[in-house]
């Protein structure tokens, strides 16, 4: 009987929860709609594609570490990772692996980029190993990963960038410039790859038990673990999943300035954290969606990027960031006391 | 009798309410100096909340509390300490990384110049109060290394540190070995000699027997017998505890038995410290019947069915599902073998709170929607509501937070969520706690049903009314052990008698 009324919202305050709920979009809106008129050639093809590219970094990076937020963990180590790989792409194409005796073996650009891929999901496992094997705290255990990663992205080059990465065509890997360079039925090849992960991480997030057992982990884990849910797993694939799109975000800046550089991708992580909350995702786990994040990452990078073409100061760039972050978890928490009380209203209106 | 024993805290119509249930129902409490004030009841009377309200832990929702004529209002816990009412938790409150006198002194540190912590007084404060409590404990040692007994020792002399003129001991024997119980009720005649007034809860009856001056019984909320202690027996409690009528939940049909679907052999669960929690426990269940296992608090029930779910990798001891071992090592295989928990605590262990009732539903069974990786949400939504259905829960909308729900309708989630499985097994935890009248007898009669069904029901539970209405069997246990086996329509009398019975005998039963 009452089990079949239709989950329309219920009255209240419809008006102002949708509001909130859409606030990322909003916020999104407000910016471009801001920059368009207050910037010049902040519409032109160029700049929206310059844009569109800087957004897709912190995007990657902001999608891994969503699913990280939401089984209520964090991961620090995305940073340093994107150098790592940066570095690891950077060497195989000048230098390929020494096998001693046997020679040297050289990769074209695909085994390049599986290479550093699963260099990425690599660092992720470790990651993941620490904290649910070994039981280390989320953020001290990927502060480790950290250091370690960026330190070897350090001893790697002895601290030098690897230059002229346009890759040798006797090896096949010429085409690695195309990574951050190439375009796709005009769209930048990033792009593509940006909606190809975002589809891949919203499908799971909506349509598979995986998914589903990510936000059970974050809701509560001790209940999901009772349910039947594999914390553990889960909890491994999540930090796996963020080193690889960690890996996928320095194979395009490697390929992009044709160069690596050893400290490529400092506070990178803190961007990603700040685009994922911008987006709803709850930093104390169970909720968070893939589109928010996506949106969160793009409000992030044309605001920076709007403010510098209105030669706002980088100083006060950062404190209107830091603002927007604040804002977002403030109506982030109104939004959800809002929701409960619609949803018991809605309850109680149902004369228990 | 009365002008020995001045009364030195009146309550008049005590009402708290908590969001769904009366706890209290207008409760008249007269508690007497100098002696001993007995307070008894099942689990889920009251009595705890009673106490909280004195102790000024809870604030009443109406009624009065008087002391030496004066009104008096605690609105907060320092309010009674500082009329000199002390309480002692059935749950310790203490800090094991502190030491003893840390302990005694936290939160009224004697300081000079009201900085600097003078812990030479403290050690000597705490030197005396030891003394005092015949206890050999250095002041210096840290908490964490004292065994439970004697950090519940220590909890009292926080208490008496405080020069508490009313002292509440909730279950201050639950923990204590025989020697250390005679220590304390030493303690508490000198006390009394002193003109404390001390209340004593316990379900121990013999000891308030044995301990008390005058016994208040509390039933449901509300006081259904206060006297001297005088010429009270064991069946007088037990009369006024869980009164003549008997709440119907009996069987209607005739019961008919299928063979046996689980047995447990020789479940044995080590305890930090030595000993067992579980104590090489054995049981069978057959299809179709419903198993109640009684006993107090801290007897090992919910562990064992713990150990059932995996929960303890260390646990010693064989299980079998239809004749065949369970060697599942983990929460998923073992609900794929047909065992389903209802844990006791819904908010920490069967919800996830901010997820959807449908989520919440579908949790444990997730991969039968799914085709390899793919979820068929439309399949999955129309189950969910199946069971909504089914179990008539209560809901607006089944996309709606669990948390909105009602107590007994979001225990119904639980149980939906245990059934989804298609257990052959249910384990259920204090399946009625916390909910109101109304959902009890809804969720026993669905625990009725699914017997019929041909599930097989383990169910624990600390309300003996419950138990001996609901169960086909009845299972006793006491300090990890098995105590007592009694066919269902067994006397209350014998079934409390088990579950203090020092039980020797646990092999001969089990067998």
């Amino acid at each position: 009987m009452s089990a079949a009324s239709p989950s329309t919202p219920a009255p209240g305050s419809p008006l102002l929860l949708t509001l909130l709920q859409a606030r990322t979009y909003v916020a999104l809106l407000l910016v471009f709609g801001f920059f368009a008129v207050m910037a010049p050639n902040f519409l032109s093809v160029a700049n929206s594609v310059i844009v569109a590219k800087h957004a897709a970094l912190t995007a990657f990076l902001a999608i891994g570490m969503t699913f990280v937020i939401i089984t209520g963990g964090i991961d620090l180590s995305v940073g340093s990772t994107v150098g790592l790989c940066s570095m690891v792409s950077g060497w195989l194409i000048l230098y390929g692996i020494d096998l001693g005796t046997v020679g040297t073996m050289h990769f074209n650009t695909l085994e390049i980029t599986l290479i550093v891929m699963c260099v990425g999901v690599f660092v992720g496992f470790i990651n993941g190993i620490l904290i649910t094997k070994l039981n280390v705290a989320p953020f001290i255990a990927t502060l480790g990963t950290l250091y370690i990663a960026r330190g070897a992205a350090l001893l790697s080059s002895g601290g030098r960038t690897f230059p002229n990465l346009s890759g040798n065509p006797d090896y096949g890997s010429d085409s690695f410039p195309a990574i951050g360079a190439g375009t796709f039925l005009g769209l930048p090849v990033q792009i593509w790859m940006l909606i190809a992960v975002g589809l891949v991480a919203a499908y799971i997030a909506r349509r598979t038990p995986l998914g589903r057992h990510i936000y059970a982990v974050g809701g509560n884990e001790r209940g999901a673990a009772l349910s039947g849910v594999k914390v553990n797993r889960v909890k491994l694939f999540v930090y796996m999943f963020s080193g690889f799109c960690a890996a996928i975000v320095g194979l395009i800046i490697a390929s992009q300035l044709q160069a690596a550089h050893p400290a490529t991708g400092e506070t990178f992580e803190l961007n990603a954290i700040a685009a994922a909350v911008l987006g709803g995702t709850s930093l104390s786990g169970g909720r968070g969606k893939i589109g928010g994040t996506i949106v969160g990452a793009f409000v992030i990078s044309i605001l920076s990027d709007g403010l510098v073409m209105m030669s706002v100061s980088s100083f006060w760039q950062t404190v209107i960031k830091g603002l927007v972050i604040v804002a977002a978890v403030v109506i982030d928490q109104a939004q959800s006391r809002l929701q409960a009380r619609v949803a018991l209203q809605q309850e109680a209106a149902l004369g228990r | 009798m009365t002008e020995k024993h001045p009364i030195g805290l009146k309550m008049r119509g005590a009402v708290k309410v908590y969001p769904g249930t009366r706890a209290l129902k207008g409760v008249d409490f007269d508690l007497r100096m100098g002696a001993v004030n007995v307070l008894v009841g099942e689990n889920g009377a009251g009595k705890s909340t009673l106490m909280k309200l004195i102790a000024g832990v809870e604030d009443m929702t109406e009624g009065t509390i008087t002391m030496d004529g004066r009104e008096m209002r605690f609105r907060t816990k320092a309010d009674a300490v500082a009329a000199g009412i002390g309480i002692v938790f059935q749950e310790l409150n203490l800090f094991p990384n502190l030491s003893v006198a840390e302990n005694i002194f936290i939160g009224h540190e004697t300081t000079r110049a009201g900085i600097d912590i003078d812990i030479e007084a403290h050690r000597r404060a705490t030197r005396v109060l030891m003394e005092r409590l015949e206890q050999n404990i250095h002041p210096d040692t840290p908490l964490g290394n004292l065994r439970i007994g004697q950090q519940q020792i220590v909890e009292i002399a926080k208490a008496l540190a405080q020069n508490a003129r009313i002292l509440i001991l909730d279950e201050p024997t639950s923990a204590l070995s025989a020697a250390e119980v005679e220590v304390l009720f030493r303690v508490i005649d000198e006390l009394k000699a002193q003109g404390v007034g001390i209340v004593y809860i316990s379900h121990r009856l013999e000891e308030l027997i044995r301990v008390g001056d005058y016994i208040t019984v509390l039933r449901d909320g509300t006081i259904t017998g206060a006297r001297s202690m005088e010429g009270v027996d064991i069946p007088w409690i037990v009369q006024a505890m869980i009164g003549s009528s008997s709440k119907e939940y009996g069987r209607s049909e005739v019961a008919n038995f299928g063979p046996e679907i689980f047995r447990a052999e020789a479940i044995a669960l080590p305890r930090a410290g030595g000993g067992f929690t579980v104590d090489h426990v054995s049981l069978s269940i057959r299809a179709g019947e419903i198993v109640g296992l009684y006993g107090l608090m801290g007897a090992g029930r919910s562990e064992f069915l713990e150990c059932v779910m995996a929960q303890h990798p260390h646990a010693g001891g064989r299980f079998f599902v239809e004749g065949k071992p369970l060697t599942e090592r983990d929460v998923p295989g073992r609900i794929a073998r047909g065992i389903a928990l209802i844990p006791e605590d819904r908010k920490r262990d069967g919800l996830i709170q901010i997820m959807s009732i449908r989520e919440n539903l579908t949790l444990s069974s997730l991969p039968g929607f799914a085709k390899l990786f793919h979820l068929d949400l439309k399949r999955e939504a129309q189950t969910a509501l199946d069971f909504i259905k089914r179990l008539t829960i209560k809901v607006a909308s089944p996309e709606n937070p669990v948390s909105s729900l009602s107590g007994g309708n979001q225990q119904k989630v639980v149980i939906g969520k245990a059934l989804m499985t298609g257990p052959k097994v249910l384990l259920m935890d204090e399946p009625s706690r916390g909910i109101d009248i109304g959902a009890k007898a809804e969720v026993f009669r669905t625990m009725r049903r699914l017997a019929a069904e041909g599930l097989g029901i383990l169910f624990v539970t600390s309300d003996l009314d419950e138990v001996l209405a609901l169960s086909d069997r009845i299972i006793v246990m006491a300090q990890g052990r098995v105590t007592g086996e009694f066919p269902s329509g067994t006397e209350a009398a014998k079934v409390i008698s088990a579950t203090t019975a020092p039980a020797q005998n646990s092999k001969d039963i089990a067998a």
